[in-house]
């Protein structure tokens, strides 16, 4: 059987009680990425996503989930570990931000450097990372994506609807526009 | 859209699957028997090296822990040569064969009903084969459209279930 284009579908609905959200829960369009903190086309599409969100205001919300591609990026796992450990001191946004800000460093040590700089606790963020506090969530995403036709990273979801589509600045911006 | 294969002549659900032996490395080949009793994916895709992440193989082998939950065995094919197959393997560090469809050119993907002949690649094409060498499920995805993992976890899911109802 071969098929045209079909519609994939998000199988998780946006939760706020889980999920990382910026924007209203109001907002008529909602873009959902699934990414990857040591990908460098996820690398490409932050600033990209920071000027759509710029763009459309409280028009938009934008939720981030976890895909980490670990056979090929061994910093992604523990990159998405301290991002959620931010989250877990209301630090999540800042975290992600800085973590694709500075994609060229994301071993360990730099991991420890970034959550001081954003000022956790320490002694926090290094036990959640050798307690794997985050680990399940970061797998729920994983495979939430796997069970959404995620096949790459980043992949988006448009209001629930794969985008298949190129996401440079012009593209993404017409056809988020095209939905309110 | 030129190089379409007609959606009649890829292999069916209830076709017992083709065999065939190809090379998976230089000195090595397989063959599909091999893996007999267990329940087979085919991964048929165009050329190695394609550039994002989590292009289709690596995606697979992200997902591998899933399928091999059904006891599932995951083989790539695609008619680049065994070197090439070779190095994009340990670029992505593949824990699953890549098998070369390369001479006689994409004969495997024709016995599939999946080869371009316009293209000289193979579709995007996607087969589980139950542990009997039945295939259960096939896809074929716009060639451009990484078809993702969902489709064939779904068809395991509901094989295990048949074969399980068969049973009783």
């Amino acid at each position: 059987m071969s098929r045209e284009e079909e519609i994939i579908k998000l199988t998780l609905p946006v939760n706020s009680n889980r999920d990382h959200i910026q924007g209203p829960s109001a907002a008529p369009v909602t873009l959902l990425e699934y990414g990857d903190y040591q990908c460098p086309y996820c690398g490409q599409a932050y600033p990209i996503i920071k000027q759509v969100q710029k763009h459309l205001t409280n028009k938009l919300r934008f939720v981030f989930r976890n895909f980490p591609i670990t056979q090929i990026h061994p910093h992604a796992q523990h990159a998405a570990e301290s991002a959620e450990s931010a989250a877990a001191q209301n630090k999540f946004w800042e975290m992600h931000d800085h973590l694709y800000e500075h994609q060229q460093a994301l071993d360990d040590n730099h991991l420890e450097k970034y959550a001081g700089e954003l000022g956790l606790d320490l002694t926090r963020f290094n036990h959640d990372r050798s307690s794997h506090a985050h680990t399940q969530r970061i797998r729920e995403d994983f495979l939430s994506g796997v069970r959404s036709g995620v096949n790459g990273t980043p992949t988006f979801y448009i209001n629930g609807m794969r985008y298949n589509d190129s996401w440079d600045l012009e593209t993404l911006l017409k056809t988020l526009r095209s939905k309110f | 859209m030129s190089g379409i294969t007609s959606s009649t002549s890829v292999l069916k659900p209830g076709t017992p699957a083709p065999n065939f032996t190809l090379h998976s490395a230089p000195d090595q080949s397989m063959a599909l028997s091999q893996f007999r009793g267990h329940p087979t994916i085919l991964a048929f895709y165009p050329a190695d090296f394609s550039p994002v992440c989590g292009d289709q193989m690596t995606l697979y082998n992200e997902i591998l822990p899933e399928f091999q939950r059904f006891n599932a065995e995951l083989i790539g094919i695609s008619v680049d040569g065994v070197w090439s197959h070779l190095a994009f393997s340990k670029d992505r560090n593949l824990h699953f064969p890549l098998l070369s469809d390369f001479e006689p050119k994409g004969e495997v993907a024709k016995k599939y009903g999946v080869y371009r002949s316009q293209d000289g690649i193979t579709e995007r094409a996607l087969f589980v084969i139950d542990s009997d060498g039945i295939i259960r499920w096939s896809y074929v995805s716009p060639i451009g459209i990484n078809p993702g993992a969902e489709g064939i976890l779904k068809a395991l899911e509901s094989n295990l279930l048949q074969s399980r109802n068969q049973k009783m």
